[in-house]
């Protein structure tokens, strides 16, 4: 079976639904070059009616999508940057996200937000390293963050297919990950279902985006101390609450690893849900990236500040004691 | 029978519509049936009306806070309109924009919207999807004074202008950004931002309706044979208040000279002095009573149940977990 990047998945889920649907084009910075590669080919295969390069004014072409939207078309926009986010808060989450309610159900934004290479990218400093997924929790836009290159196919096609706003971040430290695949199996994921990587008897490790190999790694490394469950919810938002209830009604404990800011992160809210309607068996604990942090320059410095595997087995360890 | 709107009776119908709907408004919010307040379109009238009468049923509008005159123009139902207002499960959105996000989408009214300048790239990005799909639909996307200063708004003119979509973009020059004149806000011209990307530009007065009329005309016949859009800067100025809190707050920001003189020129007049008089008696009289009916609407319409106060909030119909306890 052939091998298929992450990258190369999410390409390849924007060409088949490029291919598919007529109403479905893709906008952004520098993307006939396919400066991120996520867009290669696209241009010669849809012409420039279908992939549109703007100039950088974000967030003008991100309130454009959402013109189209209400005229009937199905944008994608390529940011390159996940902190761009910021700059079109104002469009996504004032603008986009708010029509379909303040009209009473008349219009529907079908907009998909893909920001390839969120996260820290390496040395690229604090302007271009965030990875603001729990902001869009927390205005309620669907947000789905891809652990593999498989769900990375599904879940770009569930978000262009859907009939709301949706964010995807595909996060730098997953954007090479290999994957043996059949395409003919490949398909959309729904939005709204987590996925156990690894199932496990005594705590569940709740693992956003590229966290996830970090997360299954430990669990291998831990494998003669405990039988770690590793849940990825892949969305979250809406978040599938009932797989994460399943997984630690068996386990009876709980850690998350999230690279968020730690205050009001996706972390904090998974905890704050455990602890009103799971009846945790421990304490649980969370590895995130610390309250308010901006991502310095040097490597040693900018891994100081992600969640790291270390953090994650001394989490684990110290919730095993517990209880 | 009804006048075409781009006829003289027409023209006056839509700016005499507006005016009483405007005062019917304000009524109901002194009296607090209208919460929240609205920031009055009155004075600005003719505006709505030129620009609306140079369009067909399927082009597309978008708006501001200051909405209700381009929604009524574009033909939304005045009965509907004041039940939004009112919030009434029967309004435009069912009680869930209120005055500054009225919208209807049959009639190509993509919202009114409440961030200065936000509808710029929207009105942008709809047009360019219906010239895609083939049609010769145009977009306006009006917008204030103030909006000028919004980076969000001269983007989206680059965009316009560069890919040649079909949009008139509507600066209603009513002086004031809330409170703050034109001179102390904008430096250079109006027009001068549109002629920057290469868009014509024409300043005109605002308080005609056939003057905006004949402007509008011009720049949906360029827009529409694929000539791209423009910009109509409408000389203006609102009689009232920028919002109904004026009325309790008595904030000073504008002698009673200059309003006197602001109110010398009433597009009302100036489009009802070109009808007969008993013709604008008439219309007055359909208009009292189209008014009356739509008060009563409103009024006696149903209140949203609070149980779906976040229907709609997905159009998945994808239900959000509740705020109170588990």
């Amino acid at each position: 079976m052939p091998w298929l990047s992450y990258q190369k998945a999410l390409n390849r889920a924007l060409g088949d639904e490029l291919a598919r649907d007529p109403a479905v084009f893709v906008l952004g910075e520098d993307i006939r070059v396919a400066v991120s590669n996520v867009t290669a080919g696209l241009f010669q295969r849809f012409g420039p009616d279908r992939v549109l390069d703007t100039p950088l004014s974000e967030q003008a072409f991100t309130s454009f999508a959402t013109g189209a939207a209400l005229a009937g078309r199905r944008p994608v926009i390529e940011f390159q940057i996940p902190s761009l986010l910021f700059l079109v808060f104002e469009q996504i989450a004032n603008q986009a996200h708010k029509f379909s309610l303040m009209t009473g159900g008349q219009a529907c934004v079908p907009v998909t937000y893909l920001f390839p290479g969120s996260g820290s990218r390496t040395g690229w400093a604090g302007q271009h390293s965030d990875h603001p997924y729990s902001l869009m929790v927390h205005v309620g836009v669907k947000t789905v963050v891809p652990a593999t290159p498989t769900d990375a196919y599904g879940l770009l096609v569930a978000a262009i297919r859907d009939d709301d706003p949706v964010v995807v971040f595909a996060p730098a430290g997953a954007l090479a990950l290999r994957e043996d695949v059949d395409y003919a199996e490949l398909g959309p994921v729904p939005l709204g279902v987590g996925r156990v990587h690894r199932e496990g008897n005594d705590v569940t490790v709740v693992a956003v985006g590229h966290l996830v190999q970090d997360a299954l790694a430990v669990a291998d490394e831990l494998a003669d101390e405990a039988s770690i469950e590793v849940f990825d919810p892949r969305t979250l938002y809406p978040f599938d609450w009932d797989g994460l209830a399943a997984s630690v009604a068996k386990t009876g404990r709980l850690v998350v690893i999230d690279d968020s800011n730690r205050s009001c992160g996706i972390g904090a809210e998974i905890l704050a849900t455990a602890a009103e309607r799971f009846g945790l068996a421990a304490a649980p604990a969370r590895v995130t990236r610390p309250d308010g942090a901006v991502l310095p320059f040097a490597l040693e410095l900018d891994r100081a500040v992600q969640p790291s595997r270390a953090q994650l087995v001394s989490a684990i360890q110290g919730v095993l004691k517990d209880g | 029978m009804v006048d075409a709107p781009d006829t003289p009776a027409g023209l006056y119908r839509t700016v005499r519509l507006i005016r009483r709907f405007e005062e019917r408004a304000i009524e109901l919010v002194r009296t607090g049936e209208i919460v929240g307040g609205i920031h009055p379109y009155i004075g600005q009238e003719a505006i709505a009306a030129g620009v609306c009468a140079a369009l067909r049923a399927d082009d597309i509008i978008t708006s501001t806070h200051r909405g209700h005159g381009h929604v009524l123009a574009k033909g939304a139902d005045p009965a509907r309109m004041l039940a939004e207002l009112a919030g009434r499960s029967t309004g435009l959105n069912q009680g869930r924009g209120g005055s500054m996000h009225a919208a209807d989408f049959r009639l190509g009214i993509f919202g009114a919207n409440a961030i200065v300048g936000a509808n710029g790239p929207i009105t942008v990005g709809a047009a360019w999807a219906a010239r895609q799909a083939g049609s010769d639909r145009v977009g306006v996307s009006f917008f204030g004074d103030g909006a000028v200063s919004q980076g969000v708004l001269l983007e989206s003119m680059n965009l316009a202008a560069l890919w040649r979509v079909p949009v008139l973009f509507i600066c209603e020059n009513n002086g004031y950004a809330t409170t703050l004149t034109v001179a102390d806000a904008v430096a250079g011209t109006i027009t001068g931002r549109g002629a920057a990307f290469g868009m014509p530009a024409v300043t005109v007065d605002g308080m005609d309706p056939l003057t905006v009329l004949d402007a509008a005309r011009d720049a949906v016949d360029q827009a529409r044979s694929g000539g791209g859009p423009t910009l109509i800067e409408c000389l203006t100025y609102r009689f009232d208040a920028h919002h109904t809190w004026e009325h309790k707050a008595r904030v000073r920001y504008r002698d009673d000279d200059e309003v006197a003189r602001g109110r010398s020129r009433d597009p009302v007049e100036v489009a009802g002095a070109r009808l007969a008089a008993d013709q604008r008696a008439r219309i007055d009289a359909e208009i009292e009573a189209v008014l009356a009916e739509a008060v009563a609407f409103a009024l006696d319409s149903p209140r949203p149940d609070p149980a779906g106060a976040l229907d709609h909030l997905y159009a998945t119909g994808l239900r959000a977990r509740q705020g109170g306890g588990c």
